[in-house]
């Protein structure tokens, strides 16, 4: 095997085990996702568990961003994407058109490529998230502001300024910030979608150190480009390949022993 | 091909080297383009000037008061501002509270809601808007809009503010005529929505579509993603587009002209009949002689410095577009 295996191999020892004794958050039955016509989800049937992270892994182009992106029903924001089949979370179906997308987004957190902040000051861009849904008194308010930003390993940098503007943060410090927004609402799952690819190495330690702890609470499924980030913080990883999942296991499987030969090709770096 | 390309060889080794015009002709060209340029800004040096040299004797005359006075008496020869003025700034106040909110509401529902098959013709509508000559609005504003506005708002409005405190001044027209300075303002909220509406979408169209799909990713609704994320961050910007639209209300003159009643006189009634500075101007400007003449001319001077800086704010605050 390359190099590249072997880096991998080892960064898969360090991730705690996945465990498949988790009871499954989120159940995904015969999805299929169309950009017009174009259909680039091909009868996706997946189970993410409780409080574990799951990698989607593929070259680009592969769906795992379209997949993230019915989670929370964002994709309908665009009237040409559409998507059917099933999407239980928690045994219900979020493609229903009985849901209350907002509610659903408040339940199902995203995190996008480029840091986000909102236009407003770093104590702000929290509590904006909180006050969507709860009406919570002033002093309650501060609490669960500076617990999300303790939470999101932002609390000791932010706490002098949390009247500045969240412009005025750094890359890695804004990320952090949308993260501290997301978790501030409590909400069940976390979409990452390539947290760390618009970030610096050390930035980008700090999210994956922060993911490893959110994991105790919140599912977490995180697309990356990134395979041996996929290895350090992941639990279970999908590899997706054109619209399809190719493979889905136990990270630890997937880099050391994976069953497909397209799986072990893209892992090693022979294509993609 | 050997043969060819050898042949090309001994052919640029035999001519001559280009013949490069003389180094004169480069010259005179940079100094053409340098006398366009300028010539702009002479135009403009010129016209400021002589506006100030016509207007002086007028300052002169009547000093600060010119500004204060509210008489506007050719016969006296005794002329103030005032009144014209206050009908500028008010149309153009009127102008921007109705044209504002529904410009923004263009923008918004074009970028944000509009589906695609619906954006372009309405995209192109605001467009034509923009390309109607302000004379045919004075038209339709005189012989279509007045009427109608005489019969179904002013007459039955009055019929039910009469007597009231504040209303009854305010929207009391004694002579329901269908001109004056509301009507006016109407008129020119039109004229300036397709400006403050295409600016105003421009601007909302740089923002990233990613900050608008974590702000919907939180689980905002439409209206909390406009005002509290996209209207912020699109800022000073938008204040900017509200500016280059209130300039151009300032200074519009043929349909003002043609629906604003041209009376001097202060009245407290938005209903009745008043005159701006570029509707003063343009009804007396043909027979002014002397005096009339130099006020007219100080008038200008006015408007002038109020457009100019409004618009030179303008430009610096649309310039500044955070595309981050």
């Amino acid at each position: 095997m390359s190099t590249i295996a072997l880096n991998t191999s080892s960064a898969v020892g360090k991730a705690a085990a996945g465990n498949a004794e988790a009871p499954v958050r989120i159940a995904v039955r015969d999805l299929n996702f169309y950009y017009g016509d174009f259909r680039s989800l091909k009868d996706i049937s997946l189970d993410f568990y409780d409080r574990q992270v799951t990698a989607l892994i593929g070259p680009s182009g592969c769906g795992k961003s379209t997949l993230l992106r019915t989670f929370n029903r964002i994709y309908s924001l665009y009237p040409e994407q559409r998507a059917d089949g099933e999407i239980l979370l928690d045994g219900q179906n979020v493609l229903s058109s009985s849901i209350d997308v907002n509610e659903l987004r408040a339940r199902v957190g995203m995190v996008f490529q480029k840091p986000t902040p909102f236009p407003m000051t770093i104590y702000d861009n929290i509590a904006f998230g909180i006050k969507l849904y709860e009406r919570l008194p002033k002093s309650e308010l501060d609490g669960r502001v500076e617990e999300a930003l303790r939470k999101a390993a932002l609390w000791d940098e932010a706490k002098d300024k949390l009247r500045q503007s969240g412009m005025s943060l750094s890359g890695g410090q804004q990320q952090r910030l949308c993260i501290a927004r997301t978790i501030a609402q409590k909400p069940e799952v976390i979409l990452l979608d390539e947290p760390t690819s618009a970030l610096d190495p050390i930035s980008t330690g700090k999210i994956e150190e922060l993911i490893e702890q959110l994991r105790s609470e919140f599912t977490i499924v995180i697309v990356t480009h990134n395979m041996q980030q996929a290895a350090r913080i992941s639990q279970f990883t999908a590899f997706m390949y054109l619209g399809e999942v190719v493979e889905f296991g136990p990270t630890t499987k997937m880099f050391m022993n994976p069953t497909k030969k397209q799986t072990q090709d893209y892992i090693t770096g022979r294509f993609g | 091909m050997v043969a060819l390309s050898q042949e090309r060889l001994v052919t640029s080794a035999d001519a001559p080297a280009r013949r490069s015009p003389p180094p004169s002709f480069d010259r005179f060209f940079r100094l053409a383009s340098l006398a366009s340029a300028l010539l702009v800004l002479i135009v403009l040096l010129g016209i400021i000037g002589s506006m100030i040299y016509g207007g002086i004797p007028a300052f002169r005359e009547f000093g600060f008061g010119f500004v204060t006075s509210t008489v506007w008496n050719v016969n006296e020869d005794q002329y103030g501002a005032w009144v014209a003025i206050v009908g500028t700034l008010t149309t153009a106040l009127i102008a921007l509270v109705i044209g504002v909110p529904l410009s923004l509401g263009i923008a918004i529902f074009l970028t944000q809601l509009c589906p695609p098959w619906l954006k372009r013709p309405v995209a192109t509508t605001i467009e034509l808007l923009a390309a109607v000559p302000s004379i045919i609005y004075g038209m339709w504003g005189l012989f279509v809009f007045a009427p109608l506005f005489a019969n179904y708002v002013q007459i039955p409005v009055s019929n039910i503010v009469e007597g009231m405190p504040i209303v009854g001044t305010i929207l009391y027209a004694r002579t329901p005529s269908g001109v004056g300075i509301l009507t006016a303002g109407i008129i020119l909220a039109i004229m300036i929505i397709p400006f403050i509406a295409s600016i105003a979408r421009d601007i909302l169209d740089q923002i990233p579509s990613v900050l608008r799909e974590s702000a919907y990713g939180i689980g905002c609704t439409t209206w909390e993603v406009v005002r509290n994320v996209l209207l912020p961050q699109a800022g000073v910007s938008i204040i900017g587009a509200v500016m280059l639209g209130l300039g151009r209300a300032l200074g519009e003159t043929m349909a003002v002209t043609f629906v604003v009643g041209n009376a001097n006189r202060l009245s407290g009634s938005l209903f009745d009949p008043g005159s701006t500075i570029a509707s003063r101007i343009a009804n007396e400007f043909n027979e002014a002689i002397g005096l009339q003449l130099n006020a007219l001319m100080a008038l200008g001077c006015i408007l002038f410095l109020v457009t100019f800086t409004v618009l030179v704010l303008a430009r610096l605050l649309v310039s500044r577009v955070k595309v981050g």
